[in-house]
């Protein structure tokens, strides 16, 4: 039983006072982040990576992933007590969670919400334990054929299958492949992409691309369509939940744990299909009465499920992460680029050559969860308070730690202005529905896509069949055929019938 | 359906076919490469480059057919333009930028809190300054003292910390 010694090593690395501080900071910043509407945790992790120059792999790591979980905790008390969901996650939430809200049931919602995503959190975290070593040992047999392959299937769902529009998905991902290009071609030494500029010669900072994207492209919006007003925060009440909340709760809780978790595995990533789907079958699966309440005073199932389907898919996407190295979500592409910044390989090598690292995390992201818990529910006024900090300061606020971020890489004017300029090519993606995430994902895989692809062709001389010649390799790019083209085929079927 | 062209969608997809003929104009400044390879610097940039010429083509002929974005409820429901926020905090932006050579971090940023808390609507703008300042310090201290990471020392932060030399 790999796992369980893995987690036994794991555990007596993690509970170190050090590491539990860093999981502890970690958690109480990713809960701040995730309450606060504006800022996410792929843009705080970005701000963050600095302190990879001077903290161990092993404390960052605890760091960043406390945050990417309290994120996902905090970002239902803004749905639920501000009915502006922080992130895509949490979008079903805000359905049932501001009408319980309105009705003066925030208390219940709030807690539910955090049990849940205590259930599935933890749930998610043993299927990373058990499961990824399973997807360690197929992973070791794939060559850079495969990889290829994978990393293809990954964009195509990444930017095609989640998301409004495949043309507009697929241009951001073309977007971000642009970006990762810029610099130095590792196996040739040749500049592409440079315009002749020095600064460009090292390639286009992956921090500056997330805080362009993720905070002067945002605020640029907010600004671009703003009204005066002051949205309201409502009263949270008592957090206790009654038995019979407890009851409708406790079966939405499973099955969103286990609706979401595979979802987070899939390269299909994403955390909006599971939650709504779980909303979904809680709508129907209610009972008579409970279903009434539904759209109208907020159903607890409404919450419950989707915020655990939403914690397990959080969860699920750093297995391909850890075991792979395939980030499917912008957060995972910068914790992707904090590996690289440690000079660690991303990928199935990681669980052997980086075990004491990647055991130590997942013992600390157990152990965050319990500590989430504890810090969302008796400390669930402490948050609301932090929802009423008003806009102008807090946009104002963000801006100077993107200057931060962007100015401390290495102090050029040159950065700012791609700061800006990207920040202001975000800001018309906004306005016309183009994704930003792919953005982020194809820049970061682009570059290891290419590497796996010229390795291939390497290794089979140059012929370009290897790609589909390999059983495994051709597999996953028919899915990936199948995955840009099938709703497509789908949606033309049902036309054809219904006309 | 619409059929009218989308001026506006219309300038998306040029921008992106705009960006593919950058792609296509930077692919042939590659120098040939010295060292043999299988596969060559200049292989995937074509690639990316005709990708991105593909998708710009197609949402042009989607822009031509009417278009995208009024169909999006975002869109739809979207409050007017508010050009004096926009204007106020692509000023601040710009004051960072002029600023933070010749006087340092904590001046620039002030300057940007002040101006983007205007942008949101604030009035109370002697006690933004107030809270700019002790936010941009407070965080100047934070990242250079403790994370060491150098983020532009200048007229304030000499006079504190002493000179970085």
């Amino acid at each position: 039983m790999e796992s369980i010694e893995g987690l036994a090593l794991g555990f007596g690395h993690a509970l170190t006072l050090q590491n539990l501080g860093w999981a502890l900071l970690g958690c109480f910043l990713g809960t701040a982040i995730g309450v606060l509407p504006g800022i996410g945790p792929a843009l705080t992790i970005a701000l963050l990576l600095p302190i990879t120059f001077s903290v161990s792999a092993t404390g960052a790591f605890i760091l960043f992933c406390g945050v990417f979980y309290g994120a996902m905790y905090g970002g239902s008390t803004t749905s639920i007590l501000l009915n502006t969901p922080g992130e895509s996650g949490s979008i079903i939430t805000a359905l049932e969670g501001a009408k319980m809200a309105k009705h003066g049931r925030a208390g219940p919602a709030l807690a539910t919400a955090a049990i849940g995503s205590f259930v599935a959190g933890t749930v998610g975290t043993l299927g990373i334990a058990f499961i990824g070593p399973l997807i360690v040992d197929l992973a070791l047999q794939l060559g850079p054929a495969e990889y290829f392959a994978l990393m293809v299937l990954c964009f195509v769902t990444v930017s095609a299958v989640l998301g409004g529009s495949a043309l507009r998905g697929l241009t951001s991902l073309g977007l971000g492949l642009l970006l990762g290009l810029v610099g130095i071609d590792l196996q040739t030494g040749q500049p592409r992409l440079t315009f002749g500029v020095p600064e460009l010669l090292d390639g286009v900072n992956v921090v500056l691309v997330a805080v362009a994207l993720f905070a002067v492209g945002e605020t640029l919006h907010l600004a671009w369509r703003h009204m005066e007003g002051k949205a309201e925060v409502r009263q949270v009440g008592s957090i206790m939940m009654s038995r019979s909340d407890v009851k409708r709760s406790f079966w939405p809780w499973i099955r969103g744990a286990g609706l979401g978790f595979p979802f987070g595995v899939l390269p299909a990533g994403g955390t909006e299909m599971p939650t709504m789907l779980s909303y979904y079958a809680e709508k129907k699966l209610a009972s008579p009465e409970a279903r009434k309440e539904f759209g109208t005073t907020g159903a607890i199932e409404g919450v419950a499920g989707p915020e655990a389907a939403n914690n397990a898919a959080a969860a699920g996407i750093l297995v391909p992460m850890l075991t792979l190295g395939l980030p499917t979500s912008a957060t995972a592409a910068i914790m992707l680029s904090a590996f690289q910044s440690y000079g660690i390989q991303p990928g199935p090598l990681l669980f052997t050559t980086q075990a004491e690292l990647v055991w130590t995390l997942i013992a600390s992201l157990f152990i965050a969860n319990v500590m989430l818990v504890v810090l969302n529910l008796p400390l669930v006024g402490l948050w609301a308070r932090i929802l009423k900090i008003p806009q102008p300061q807090l946009y104002a606020g963000i801006l100077v730690f993107a200057t931060i971020g962007t100015y401390g890489i290495s102090n050029s004017v040159i950065d700012l202005v791609l700061l800006y300029v990207i920040g202001i090519i975000a800001m018309f993606m906004r306005r016309f529905d183009f994704p930003v995430a792919p953005v982020v994902i194809g820049m970061i895989l682009g570059p290891m896509a290419e590497q796996a692809m010229r390795q291939a062709l390497t290794i089979s001389q140059g012929d370009w069949s290897t790609f589909v010649t390999r059983p495994a390799s051709a597999v996953i790019l028919a899915l990936a055929v199948v995955a840009l083209a099938g709703p497509r085929l789908y949606g033309a079927w049902v036309r054809r019938v219904a006309g | 359906m619409a059929s009218r062209p989308d001026r506006a969608d219309l300038g998306a997809a040029l921008f992106v076919l705009g960006l593919g003929g950058l792609a296509v104009w930077q692919t042939i400044a590659i120098p040939a490469s010295p060292i043999y390879a299988q596969v060559g610097p200049k292989l995937v940039p074509w690639l990316v480059a005709g990708f991105l010429l593909a998708l710009g083509g197609a949402l042009t002929a989607a822009a031509l057919r009417g278009g995208w974005s009024h169909d999006l409820p975002e869109v739809a429901e979207a409050a007017p333009a508010n050009w004096r926020a926009l204007g106020l905090l692509l000023a601040g932006l710009a004051a960072n930028l002029v600023l933070i050579v010749p006087f340092g971090f904590t001046i620039a940023a002030t300057a940007q809190f002040v101006l983007v808390a205007a942008a949101f609507g604030s009035r109370a703008h002697l006690r933004n300054l107030g809270i700019a300042f002790a936010v941009s310090l407070g965080a100047y201290t934070l990242f250079v003292q403790l994370l060491g990471v150098n983020i532009g020392a200048g007229l304030v932060e000499g006079l504190l910390f002493g000179s970085p030399e």
